[in-house]
């Protein structure tokens, strides 16, 4: 299918595979610890720190932009006209 | 299409049934964290091109028995101006708003987390219903997440005419009202998007997330305001619109990376890239880098953005003549360009005199610049014969843009 002709489906699933192929082994041990995860959770390594400004800048991209998707953003409606 | 063999077929169904196990394996031992209660209320800004957007958002968040989240928000844009659109077809500059209602609920049990949410936005004559679905999932002893969301969405279409309210001839201005154009009537798009995340940690100092989204679009994509050109030497500028014509469907693949780094010094680094492609034959680049800083109660922020796209199979500036192929598209969004951004945040954290169930509250502003080249949309109206610029060698089209935000988080 055309959709797929940039090779994204072989990917998608052999990123399946691998998590399938990963459940059939021995459980995986944590190679860091949660007491290692301090800097993880401090708030300056958040993904989204502000979601309401995020969407915002994200919905300009998106109307100005051909572009769409792949941010885990999750946004409706079009503002567009 | 075939039938796959049997033995395929239930191969594949194990595989997804074992997937299936694992999350459901790791679920039971500890449970996730929702979100702290929170309100926010933001403003923004956007004026570029002659088109000024002013916008407000407020949102609130709330958890009940440490199970349940529920968050709603509603923004508010005016929008003014007159844009390289409506400049270059011959509209008249406009004011409109647009109203979005975003409500959604999470429900979280052991590693899981459910959520749902509806979305309502609604302008004169663009009306959008949209439901949202995701599942999360912790694992691999809460260093992976993966989550796998569905959107649906319904748009109602409709173009408006300005018409004299009054039998008053010359109509006042003050007498223009806009209704919905009964020929054009009401159009629909209707869109799905099918996404997958993973969000993995790497080290004690770096996560990385990928998402992917397909969305497909059905209906009526093209913008009922927007015209393409054309040569024709019987007028004296040497170009002419017709209605533009877009395909009825719309499918998009995009996948995209998020790598955070926690530097020695307590800063952090974010790197981000995204690739996109479309069956309108767009294939773009997306890359950008932030920094975090904290300093005492303040925390900065900066980032820069880089944008890259060609253009869609059936876009051109300037058709040979009228109805020259099955689609055609003059729309500045489906040329080919590349767009910088730059911004930079500040954020104060202070606390409130006699509110101590506020834990946390944060004053925060942010700047950014977009700049847009683009490559093959010219400036329509600069044509002149008679000063020897003809039709398609008008210069290229620029688009600068500033974009202010000014908010107030509160948590509790």
């Amino acid at each position: 299918m055309r959709i797929f002709r940039a090779g994204l489906l072989p990917l998608v699933l052999a990123g399946m595979g691998v998590a399938v192929a990963l459940c059939g082994c021995s459980p995986i041990q944590p190679w860091v610890k949660p007491y290692q995860r301090e800097h993880l959770a401090d708030p300056i390594m958040s993904f989204d720190p502000h979601p309401a400004s995020a969407s915002y800048l994200d919905h300009i991209y998106s109307v100005r932009q051909a572009a769409r998707g792949g941010t885990g953003a999750v946004g409706g409606g079009c503002g567009c006209n | 299409m075939g039938r796959r063999p049997a033995g395929r077929a239930r191969a594949g169904g194990r595989g997804w049934l074992v997937l299936a196990l694992c999350a459901l394996y790791s679920a039971p031992t500890l449970t996730g964290v929702l979100p702290e209660d929170t309100a926010e209320v933001l403003y923004d800004k956007y004026s570029g091109d002659d088109q000024q957007v002013d916008g407000k958002t407020w949102l609130i968040r709330k958890k009940f028995a440490d199970k349940f989240d529920v968050q709603y928000s509603r923004s508010t844009d005016v929008v003014s101006g007159a844009s390289v659109d409506v400049r270059t077809t011959g509209a008249s500059p406009y004011i409109e708003q647009r109203t979005e209602d975003n409500v959604s609920m999470q429900y979280l049990s052991g590693k899981t987390t459910y959520t749902v949410g509806f979305i309502h936005s609604y302008e004169p004559d663009y009306t959008s219903n949209t439901t949202t679905y995701s599942v999360s999932q912790d694992m691999f002893g809460d260093l992976t997440t993966v989550s796998m969301n569905y959107k649906r969405e319904w748009d109602d279409i409709f173009k408006m005419l300005k018409e004299c309210s009054t039998t008053t001839s010359p109509c006042p201005e003050d007498d223009f009202v806009k209704v919905h154009d009964p020929a054009f009537g009401m159009k629909r798009m209707d869109e799905r998007s099918y996404g997958f995340g993973v969000t993995q940690i790497l080290t004690r100092n770096a996560i990385l997330a990928i998402n992917y989204d397909l969305i497909t679009d059905e209906g009526f994509i093209s913008n009922p305001y927007r015209e393409a050109r054309y040569l024709d030497s019987t007028v004296a500028r040497g170009w002419s619109l017709e209605p533009e014509v877009y395909p009825g469907t719309r499918t998009s693949n995009a996948i995209g990376s998020d790598l955070k780094y926690y530097l020695p010094y307590r800063a952090a680094i974010d790197l981000q890239y995204r690739y996109y492609e479309d069956t309108f034959g767009i294939h773009s680049h997306t890359v950008q880098l932030g920094y975090t800083h904290p300093w005492r109660n303040w925390t900065f922020d900066a980032s820069a953005r880089y944008y890259v796209q060609n253009q869609a199979d059936f876009y051109s500036d300037l058709f040979p003549y009228a109805d020259s192929q099955n689609f055609v598209s003059s729309n500045q969004d489906l040329s080919a360009y590349h767009s910088y951004s730059f911004g930079i945040g500040a954020s104060y954290q202070f606390s409130i005199p006699h509110a101590s169930w506020i834990e946390r509250s944060t004053i925060n502003i942010r700047y950014d610049r977009l700049v847009t080249n683009y490559e093959n949309f010219r400036y329509w109206l600069d044509t002149n014969p008679a000063a020897g610029i003809n039709p398609g060698e008008e210069p290229l089209f620029s688009l600068r843009a500033d974009i202010e935000q000014i908010f107030l988080s509160l948590s509790f």
